[in-house]
Order: structure tokens, then C-alpha cells, then sequence
């Protein structure tokens, strides 16, 4: 028996030792470690988003991969906490997170550690906590949407066009007063997703000008099932088009599925192209090109200076910020073009997503002050930057209370990075 | 019938038989265990090498620096496995009584619930002595009233405690879910609770604010052992685990005995959830237990209700948690390549356990 044992062990040494001839590590030289807290991993969209961004900046930038630190699948307590100040024993001077609930741990982190910049991704009170060394960041992504809008638009008066969705052809495709339906996936009911869908179904309506809209809330950024669930709801009640705000393949799937059962429904994604996903039901899909905004932030941290970063900054088309991906097979001709010219439009600030000719409100307001003008169009909104604790209705950080229209238009992202645009406006049902 | 008739004439041996045996010795016992991990480590390092083309040895390094290369990763570490070892604190009385209570994960989210209520609508009005002892005194009531119900339905109308347990933790997950969609207003969770003024949080005791826990923890794994070993109560437990009906004949109130472990297991399991979110997340979510209560399940079977061995397992659990998450942190792997690196340790070192309760007898032996 010992025999054999003392056999299996040497056996298993000699096994170890060729393992370990075979790889070896490497060290690094440059000071710069950078940490980075994600909500996921690579399996999941939306941080594979980021997690492609941050690669590509450092790649540009020269950063090497070892003075990156990952801590995946991070979740939003104080898991977070532990991350970061794990990642400070680690030598890292910047820390980067991914998720909007990491904030208030981000927060902790900082208060704690002044010589170290905290960035909280998608955060929203960076310029209000008073610390120099918290800051947020996000994309102007209403923008990209609103151009996936135009485009699901185009998709729509081409099948209305073509007599295949009409009031005779497909009547559960039209509310009682003949306005053909769309439909949106949304993940939760706070500004971040209100300004998503406004602004795409904004972009749609500029096409096709009888279109009123259902969204469909999931209560989760990342679930395939509920969001397929989700889709194939609103396809059942008639519309046409579903777009998305939410983080999986679950609703353009859907579609793809539904559209080979002989429904009419096309899907607008997001974040990722949905092309390999539904080859025929995918039209576009509006994503964030994290990149830009992290190459800036790496630029200023290898010149030591990262606590020069502003507290909040939000990139549109005009800065790369935003993109949306290829078209899909199924778009309808000219859609290209129209693509361009939008696009085009929003980069000379000739066209502004949140024009408030565009829309008209009557329904009450929850969570911003509005004024409106005979015909409805908002003529005031006044928005609390105040980050409040929603438990005892007591503000955490305070912030200003804004004038949110400028000349003629929603301001969106300009105030702080995180999008605060939460009106209800006419022509959307929220289920 | 015809088959079975053949293989009864037909005597044929199989080539290794299985016997079980009791009264291995120490050294042979660690000497099984030491060899499982070794065997466990080679076969990790041929999985490494051949999917990530990683040095082994590097890997490891990075697993055992997990949890000892720094005081604070180390303290992490204690803290996290005594919120695991609470839960198997808890199940072990429920467990030896052969009452499978599969519900911690509810009782505990239930006590972390009520804490967390206490923490938002009670703490601008309590001063923190009292508000502490309510929150104690509400999480421990909130989960012993999660377990006190199967175990009163069991008790009274014999239902199946299992299913009853496990559908409580659904229950309890949704209240959470709806309370916290609720509560968080226009944020997107509920985020840390009383983040400014910390009422409610448990206070720094040597630069940790978990520190309490790990001390009351501590405690509960003594008491917890004395109960169970040496007090009427536990040899009652033991005994009705054992067969309820020489717990009758010996005149043991087989209803009240497990209505009384129940509460007590649900007590501190909502005990747990208090701990949970007072010294450690300050917040509540579906996910607050964490999965714990399941992981408690393995904890409390393998230590055979002995509370010290429940540590030490917990602590290897913890262990290769964190260990996972670090080489996928350090390599760039996927947390399922890590997972699956952790999982080969554990189930070589749950593996040999049966090696050491079983003997396996080869046919070319001569056997008794």
C-alpha cells in the first residue's frame, strides 16, 4: 500500500513541476494599476461592453494588461466595498465600477480613501457628495436610441406602407383611435429608462407620426426569460416594433421566433449587435462606446492627474460617444442614408432629441415639475438633483433644483452625466 | 425472475466490493484527507494547464493569498465564513432531529428583513441601545416565525416539512422583493441604508464593524455544542432524530420537541440575518442570505452537527470561494473556470469522506 501511495505522490509531483515548466509569469514595471468592479462578466452584455472599452482604451494608451485588476460578477452591497478596498491593497490608484448600485459603496470607499479617484460608472451623485475624488460617467445613449427609433420607424411605414400592417390587414396592430402600436422592454421605472424609451419612441414617431407606444417593464437588467416574456406580450397585443432597455438577447430572440410563426414584429436591440441573435428580426441596435470616456479618464490618470477628472461626463455622437450598430437585413430601403442624416443633424445641434415641439404632456407628473403650454408642449420642468433616501424621504446628498428646458428643448445629460429625464409624455402606456 | 435466478447461480464476484467501517484512526483519517487534496491539486493543475495554459503553482498561490496575504482579506474571510457558519448553527439541532429544514435561506432573509425595517423607520426615533435590542429581538421573532410554521403544521398534521421549508424561502424572497421595490422609491435598489448617519450599524470593534459578529458567532458555536451534547434538550433532540417512536416510549413529547428545535433553529437563523445586515451588508435584497442557507445544509452534514468542525468546513468553504474569485480576478478567467478550478478541491476532500466510512475490498483479495 505505501508502495503504491508513494508512487501516486511522486507521480503527482512530477505532473506539477511539468505544469508549472510549461507557463511562466510575468512582471510589470509601469505604477499605474487601475481597478475595475463589474457587475458581471464577459457573458453578460452589458459589461462586456465595458470590459471592451476599458481593453480597447488601455490598448491605445499602452497600458498593459497586467496593471488592469478585474473583480467580476461584483454585486451591488457591500461585496462592492470589499472589492475596492481589496483592490487599494492591491496598489491600484483609480478604481473603476460598473454599475448604477455600486455607487453608494463606491462613495464609502472614497470617503476613505482621498488620494485614490473613484469613478461609478452610470452614478448620479458625484458632484453632490462633496468629495473631489468620486466621479460618474456615462454616454449620451438617448441619442443612439433616438436614431434606433427613426430606424424601427422606417421598418414600420414600410410595412404600412405595403398594406401588410393596416387597420383592415392586422386591426390589433391599432389602438381605437387608429394609431399603430409599438412596443418597449423596459428593465425598471426610473429616469434612466424613461429617457431611453422617450427618446426611441421619439425618433420612431418622427417617421411615422400615428404611433403610440407600450412598455413593458421587466423589473431586472438582465433576465432572458422575463424579457422574452416581455416581448412576446406586447407582440400578442399587437405591436409591431420592440425596442429594448434591458441587458439580455431575450426580447429580440423573441421576436425572431415569433416572426418565423408568420407575426409581424421587428426587434430594435441594445448595447450589442442582435444580428447573430434574430438574423432576420433584427434592425439596429444603439450602443454605448465606453472607450472613448475611458480613454480620457486613463489619458489623465498616466499623467497623474485623475482627480482633475470632471465629476460628470457624458459623450454624445459629436464625441464617438455613442454608436448603433449595423444595419439589419430586414431594414427598409433608404434607412442607411437616413441613418447618416440624423445622425448628421444631432452632431450640428440642429436636430435635439427632446424637442419639446415634438411631444405634448397631460398626464400628472410624478417625479419632476412640469408647466405646459395650451397645446401641451412643456414650456418648464424642473428637476431635484437631490440624490434622496426614498425610505425616509430625506435627501443623502443635496443637489440643485434645475431648469431642465433650454432653448426649445429637453437638456439631457448636460446637468449631470446620469440621464434625469422622467416625463410621462402623451402617447406612451406604461404597463 | 428468470435473470435473477441466473445470477444467483452464477457466483460471480464483483470486482471491488464496498464494506462499511468505523473506528479509523486519526492518522489514517488525515492521511485519506491529505492524499484527497493532493489528488485534487493534480488533477487542478492538469485542468489549468491544458484550459488556461496558467502555472499552476501560481494559481495556487493565488488562492491561499485569497484569504491570507493581508490582515483585512484574512478578517473578510472570518466574516464571511461565520455568517455561513451561523446558518449551520442553526440547522444542526433541526438536522439531528431529522427535521430537513431546507428554509434557512428564508428565516434568515426574513430576520435581515425585519433589521433592516427596524434600521429605516425605527432608527431616527430609538436611541441605539434600545434600537439594537429591537432589531435583535424582531429579526430573532421574524425567523422563528418562519420556521415555527412547517414545524407547527409537521408537528400537528404531519406535512411534509421539506417542501413546506423550501417553499417558505420563495415566500420569503418574494416579501423581500416587493418590499424593496417599494421602499427604494425612484432609486434602482434600496442601496445602503442610513448611509450617512450609520444608525443601526454595528459598531467598530478593532477597525472592523464586523467584528461583533464574528464574537457572537463565537459564542453560539459554544453554546450551540453544549446544547446539543450536554443538556436534556439536546439528548431529547438526538433521540427523537434517532426514531420518534422510542422518543414516545420514553415518554418524550415528540410534538413540542420539534416545535421548540424548529424555533430555536429559526431563531437563529433570523439571528444570522440581524448579523447579516447590522455588521456586514447594511442593506437587504433578495440575495442578502446569499445562498448561504443551502451552503449551511452541506456545512451542518459534514461536521455531523459538531459545531468546531462546522467551522472548520465553513472556513474551507469560504476558503475556496474566495479563492475562486481571485484567480479569476488575478487571470482574467471566467468565474466559471475558477469555480470549476474550487469545485475539483471540494469534491476530492467531500470524496474522501466516503473512503474513510467505507472499505473497499478487492476481488483478488481474500476476503472475510
Amino acid at each position: 500500500m505505501f508502495k503504491k501511495i508513494s508512487a501516486l505522490l511522486l507521480a503527482a509531483v512530477m505532473l506539477l513541476t511539468v505544469c508549472a515548466v510549461f507557463t511562466s509569469c510575468s512582471g510589470d514595471t509601469s505604477s499605474l494599476k487601475i481597478g475595475v468592479i463589474l457587475i458581471g462578466d464577459e457573458t453578460e452584455g452589458y459589461t462586456k461592453a465595458h470590459m471592451d472599452g476599458i481593453k480597447g482604451a488601455a490598448k491605445e494608451l499602452g497600458i498593459k494588461d497586467s496593471q488592469i485588476i478585474w473583480k467580476y460578477n461584483t454585486l451591488e452591497n457591500s461585496a462592492c466595498l470589499d472589492a475596492a478596498t481589496d483592490l487599494i491593497g492591491q496598489g491600484c490608484s483609480l478604481i473603476v465600477s460598473n454599475s448604477y448600485g455600486h455607487q453608494t459603496y463606491m462613495v464609502q470607499a472614497a470617503a476613505d480613501y482621498p488620494d485614490i479617484t473613484f469613478v461609478s460608472m452610470t452614478g448620479d451623485f458625484a458632484a453632490i457628495s462633496g468629495l473631489d475624488n468620486f466621479k460618474n460617467g456615462f454616454t449620451k445613449v438617448f441619442q443612439s436610441r433616438y436614431v434606433s427609433g427613426v430606424v424601427g420607424g422606417m421598418k414600420l411605414k414600410q410595412l404600412m406602407d405595403d398594406g401588410i400592417v393596416t387597420p383592415e390587414t392586422t386591426p390589433g396592430s391599432f389602438d381605437e383611435n387608429g394609431n399603430v402600436k409599438v412596443g418597449y422592454v423596459g428593465a425598471f421605472n426610473y429616469a434612466e429608462v424613461v429617457s431611453g424609451y422617450t427618446a426611441f419612441f421619439l425618433g420612431l414617431r418622427s417617421v411615422v407620426e400615428n404611433a403610440v407606444m407600450e412598455v413593458n417593464y421587466t423589473n431586472s437588467w438582465f433576465d432572458i426569460d422575463k424579457e422574452a416574456a416581455a416581448a412576446e406580450a406586447l407582440v400578442a397585443n399587437g405591436c409591431v416594433i420592440i425596442g429594448q432597455h434591458a441587458d439580455s438577447t431575450g426580447a429580440p430572440a423573441a421576436c425572431e421566433r415569433m416572426l418565423g410563426d408568420g407575426k409581424i414584429c421587428y426587434s430594435v436591440g441594445y448595447n450589442i449587435d442582435m444580428r447573430e441573435t434574430a438574423p432576420n428580426a433584427a434592425l439596429i441596435s444603439p450602443t454605448n462606446t465606453w472607450s472613448v470616456f475611458y480613454k480620457d479618464l486613463f489619458q489623465k490618470a498616466l499623467d497623474g492627474k485623475a482627480s482633475e477628472q470632471p465629476a460628470d461626463v457624458a459623450k454624445g455622437f459629436d464625441e464617438d460617444g455613442v454608436a448603433v450598430t449595423e444595419l439589419g437585413t430586414s431594414c427598409a430601403p433608404g434607412t442607411a442614408e437616413k441613418v447618416e442624416e440624423v445622425i448628421a443633424a444631432i452632431k450640428a445641434g440642429t436636430l435635439k432629441v427632446f424637442d419639446t415641439s415634438t411631444f405634448t404632456v397631460s398626464a400628472e407628473q410624478g417625479t419632476c415639475t412640469v408647466e405646459t403650454d395650451a397645446e401641451g408642449h412643456v414650456t418648464s420642468c424642473k428637476v431635484d438633483l437631490s440624490f434622496m433616501d426614498w425610505t425616509t424621504m430625506t435627501p443623502v446628498y443635496v443637489g440643485e433644483v434645475v431648469e431642465c428646458i433650454v432653448d426649445g428643448a429637453f437638456s439631457e445629460s448636460t446637468f449631470r452625466s446620469a440621464p434625469y429625464f422622467s416625463i410621462r409624455i402623451d402617447g406612451i402606456i406604461e404597463k | 425472475m428468470n435473470n435473477s435466478a441466473k445470477e444467483t447461480v452464477k457466483t460471480h464476484e464483483p470486482l471491488i466490493r464496498l464494506a462499511k467501517r468505523d473506528g479509523v484512526s486519526m492518522p489514517k483519517k488525515i492521511g485519506i484527507r491529505a492524499l484527497a487534496i493532493i489528488f485534487a491539486l493534480v488533477i487542478d493543475a492538469v485542468f489549468i494547464v491544458l484550459v488556461t495554459k496558467i502555472n499552476p503553482f501560481a494559481v495556487y498561490a493565488e488562492i491561499f493569498k485569497a484569504t491570507f496575504q493581508t490582515p483585512l482579506r484574512f478578517m473578510w474571510a472570518m466574516r464571511d465564513m461565520v455568517s455561513l457558519l451561523c446558518i449551520g448553527i442553526a440547522l444542526a439541532p433541526a438536522f439531528k432531529m431529522r427535521f430537513w429544514n431546507i428554509g434557512a435561506e428564508g428565516q434568515v432573509l426574513m430576520g435581515g428583513f425585519a433589521t433592516a425595517l427596524c434600521m429605516m423607520f425605527l432608527g431616527q426615533s430609538l436611541p441605539t441601545p434600545v434600537l439594537f435590542l429591537v432589531m435583535l429581538l424582531t429579526s430573532i421573532i421574524a425567523g422563528a416565525v418562519w420556521s415555527f410554521i412547517p414545524a407547527f403544521f409537521k408537528a400537528n398534521w404531519n406535512t411534509n416539512e421539506t417542501l413546506f421549508t423550501l417553499m417558505m424561502n420563495y415566500v420569503a424572497i418574494q416579501i423581500v422583493a416587493f418590499s424593496t421595490n417599494v421602499l427604494r422609491g425612484q432609486a434602482s435598489s434600496l442601496g445602503t441604508i442610513n448611509m450617512t448617519t450609520r444608525i443601526g450599524w454595528f459598531p467598530k470593534i478593532l477597525g472592523h464593524d464586523f467584528t461583533l459578529n464574528i464574537i457572537i458567532v463565537a459564542v453560539l458555536t459554544v453554546l450551540m455544542y453544549i446544547y446539543l451534547k450536554y443538556t436534556k434538550h439536546g439528548y431529547e433532540i438526538s433521540v427523537v432524530g434517532e426514531s420518534e417512536n422510542t422518543a414516545r416510549y420514553a415518554g418524550i413529547d415528540v410534538k413540542k420537541v420539534t416545535i421548540r428545535t424548529l424555533i430555536i433553529s429559526g431563531a437563529i437563523c433570523g439571528l444570522c440575518g440581524f448579523i447579516i445586515v447590522a455588521g456586514n451588508k447594511h442593506t437587504i435584497a433578495t440575495n442578502t442570505a446569499g445562498g448561504n442557507g443551502f451552503t449551511a445544509i452541506i456545512v451542518a452534514w459534514l461536521a455531523k452537527f459538531n459545531t468546531f468542525y462546522m467551522a472548520l468546513i465553513s472556513f474551507l468553504l469560504i476558503f475556496l470561494e474566495k479563492g475562486a474569485s481571485q484567480i479569476a480576478s488575478a487571470y482574467g478567467l471566467n468565474e466559471y473556470i475558477a469555480d470549476i478550478i474550487s469545485g475539483i478541491i471540494l469534491f476530492c476532500i467531500l470524496g474522501s469522506e466516503f473512503f474513510i466510512n467505507y472499505k473497499m475490498i478487492f476481488r483478488h483479495k481474500n476476503n472475510a
